[in-house]
């Protein structure tokens, strides 16, 4: 490997090499990039020369990563960190271009037309002028943990936690309430939805409902105390709390409020799914996330540390609110002990649990099962596909799907190895 | 504290909307009096943003064997020869007078025949095709493209000119293939995330 130049030079790097592979005519070798997957690199080894060793963009390349023509995709190694907080070098990206932006935030700006008393134009500096807010929230792509991507073939993307539920991460965003924008411009009253727009080169699109922009939503400009990194949006970008990720839209240039949803290519197409429970046509327009956790540590791909002490520890969240409780079970579901919460606990954030275990060096399949603020629980793998009307044999398999829940099973074996345990 | 103030100014909003109510619609908090004025021209400089009813669509228009040459130059290098058997996204199934029915499943779905409505096919190839030069096709050049999708996937004839007015009225296929119909939001009373 290429030892010299920072990570994230040699980053650009590697989305600038793609788009040249994606620049040129032919249509032979260039697609070698489809689905192509870089290694995650192991842990630079912390050398002593002093504290700029602590913030190497070298951790970058820690993230899995898959290119293809038209995606860019980083999974978030959820096995490696403590607390509530993705360091900003490993947040999970799931980018639909081929090449990162290059955009001049002096330059930038937002747009809001549409239904409005007063379509505006905004700078960067009329949104760091207006009330700012500061919330930790989580962001999870609409197809993290899918059935599919169970099994073999994909281990150099990470272990199995990274690269089965790697695309989300939890972050303290900073940012102007979109309301403010909205009370800015004058929403006319039959401006029931908006449409959001980006600045990459694919221009990603996605409609928003008014109700939900006016709740919650903000503009963002910061993540974790720096701006937002280019592949997080930079300059600005949206935070839909609690919803999946797509509606977030990244590098946000405009916005035009509407009177119906519009069906973009995006939540027409690519995010809807068939399922068997209405005729397999297909559910779109999905919003909130359910009840989720995942045991991060011990998981499959790693080892087990020996008999005795252990701490299992995961993150839970939901798109309903605050995690109420999690349960951790040690016998594949059979019985149940409530996990310890780690503060803080807020809404549509991340919650880092943990829970005190003594393996005895038997086997043991261990699990996590969250419950939100409104009473709802996470389903077991079945439950779950009986709900999207799956036969029990259909939900041995994995089955297309988005917005997967369902509780997570490792199971450890006699020699303190662990595996994926979710479809065996 | 933050919540203290939320629901003071909710108590707030309250009181200004009965106050208002006779006039407004959306009661209105003070502005910050923020932002530029935009123009109706700059707003047609950028918006691109259409609707499932032809909203936004520009001037123009094409026919499939126009949009047969286009496809050929700039469109079969990843999606195949009219559309089928490329590296990426077939995007015809059926073939012209047969229109596929389904089931769209999983690579079905990449197909212009899932598709609710035409006008989708016009926005998305307008803002990001073709890669890695989205943006690089004329207004004409997008309308005989997606002419040309439509009668592979036997949608429409050979002879139909697609522009602002035809292209929304393009009967779908797959119309009624989505649940709900008609999205709404707050969504079905289920937990949502079924």
């Amino acid at each position: 490997m290429d030892s010299s130049g920072s990570g994230r030079r040699r980053f650009l790097k590697q989305a600038a090499a793609l788009a040249g592979v994606a620049a040129g005519a032919g249509a032979g070798a260039e697609f070698a990039a489809r689905g192509q997957s870089v290694k995650p690199e192991a842990r630079p080894e912390a050398k002593a020369e002093g504290p700029a060793e602590a913030h190497d963009h070298r951790e970058l390349l820690r993230r899995g990563a898959r290119f293809s023509v038209d995606h860019i995709t980083y999974y978030t190694p959820l096995q490696d960190y403590g607390g509530i907080i993705t360091p900003t070098s490993l947040h999970f990206v799931q980018y639909h271009a081929s090449h990162f932006p290059d955009i001049d935030a002096k330059q930038h700006r937002l747009t809001i037309h549409g239904l409005v008393d007063r379509p505006l134009s905004f700078s960067m500096d009329d949104l760091k002028n207006l009330p700012s807010v500061t919330r930790i929230h989580f962001l999870e792509c609409h197809a993290n943990s899918s059935p599919m991507i169970h099994g073999t073939g994909n281990e150099n993307m990470g272990p199995s936690v990274q690269y089965v539920h790697g695309m989300t991460s939890c972050s303290e965003w900073t940012g102007v309430p979109l309301s403010v924008l909205l009370n800015e411009v004058g929403v006319q009253k039959e401006g029931t939805w908006l449409v959001s727009e980006g600045a990459d080169p694919g221009k990603f699109s996605h409609t928003l409902p008014m109700a939900k922009a006016m709740e919650d939503v903000f503009v963002a400009y910061g993540q974790n105390g720096e701006p937002l990194r280019v592949e997080q949006g930079y300059p600005i970008r949206l935070i839909v709390p609690g919803w999946e990720a797509p509606f977030s839209v990244k590098y946000l240039a405009h916005i035009k409020v509407v009177d119906e949803p519009y069906n973009t290519w995006n939540e027409s197409m690519n995010h809807s799914v068939a399922r068997p429970d209405i005729g397999g046509k297909a559910r779109w327009y999905h919003f909130q996330f359910g009840p989720k956790s995942v045991i991060t540590r011990p998981s499959a791909g790693l080892k087990m540390p020996g008999k005795g002490y252990v701490q299992i520890t995961g993150l839970a969240w939901s798109g309903g609110g605050v995690v109420r409780k999690v349960d951790v079970s040690t016998d594949g579901g059979k019985t149940w002990k409530e996990a310890k919460l780690q503060g803080p606990v807020v809404p549509r954030a991340h919650t880092r649990f943990t829970f005190d275990w003594a393996w005895d060096g038997e086997e043991a399949v261990l699990m996590s099962r969250c419950t939100d603020e409104l009473g709802e629980v996470q389903p077991s793998r079945a439950e779950l596909f009986k709900n999207w009307g799956f036969t029990e044999e259909q939900s041995k398999k994995p089955q297309r799907s988005i917005h997967t829940n369902c509780m997570q099973p490792w199971r450890v074996a006699r020699d303190g190895s662990i595996h994926d345990a979710m479809f065996s | 504290m933050g919540a203290y103030t939320m629901r003071c100014s909710a108590k707030l909003l309250a009181t200004v909307m009965i106050l208002a109510a006779p006039t407004a619609g959306l009661a209105q908090s003070p502005r910050y009096n923020v932002g530029a004025p935009l123009s109706q021209e700059e707003i047609k400089s950028f918006d691109f943003m259409i609707g499932p009813e032809g909203q936004a669509l520009p001037s123009g228009s094409g026919t499939a064997k126009e949009g047969a040459v286009v496809f050929a130059k700039r469109c079969e290098v990843c999606h195949g020869k009219n559309g089928q058997n490329g590296v990426l996204r077939r995007l015809v199934l059926g073939s012209p007078g047969k229109p596929y029915r389904g089931p769209f499943t999983e690579a079905e779905k990449d197909s212009v025949a899932y598709y609710p409505n035409a006008t989708i096919a016009w926005d998305y190839i307008n803002r990001a095709m073709p890669v890695p030069k989205p943006g690089s096709l004329t207004h004409d050049e997008v309308y005989a493209v997606v002419a040309f999708l439509l009668y592979q996937n036997g949608i429409i004839q050979e002879t139909d000119v697609m522009d602002a007015k035809s292209l929304p009225k393009v009967e779908m296929p797959n119309r009624d293939g989505f649940v709900p119909a008609k999205p709404v939001y707050p969504p079905e009373p289920k937990p949502s995330w079924w």
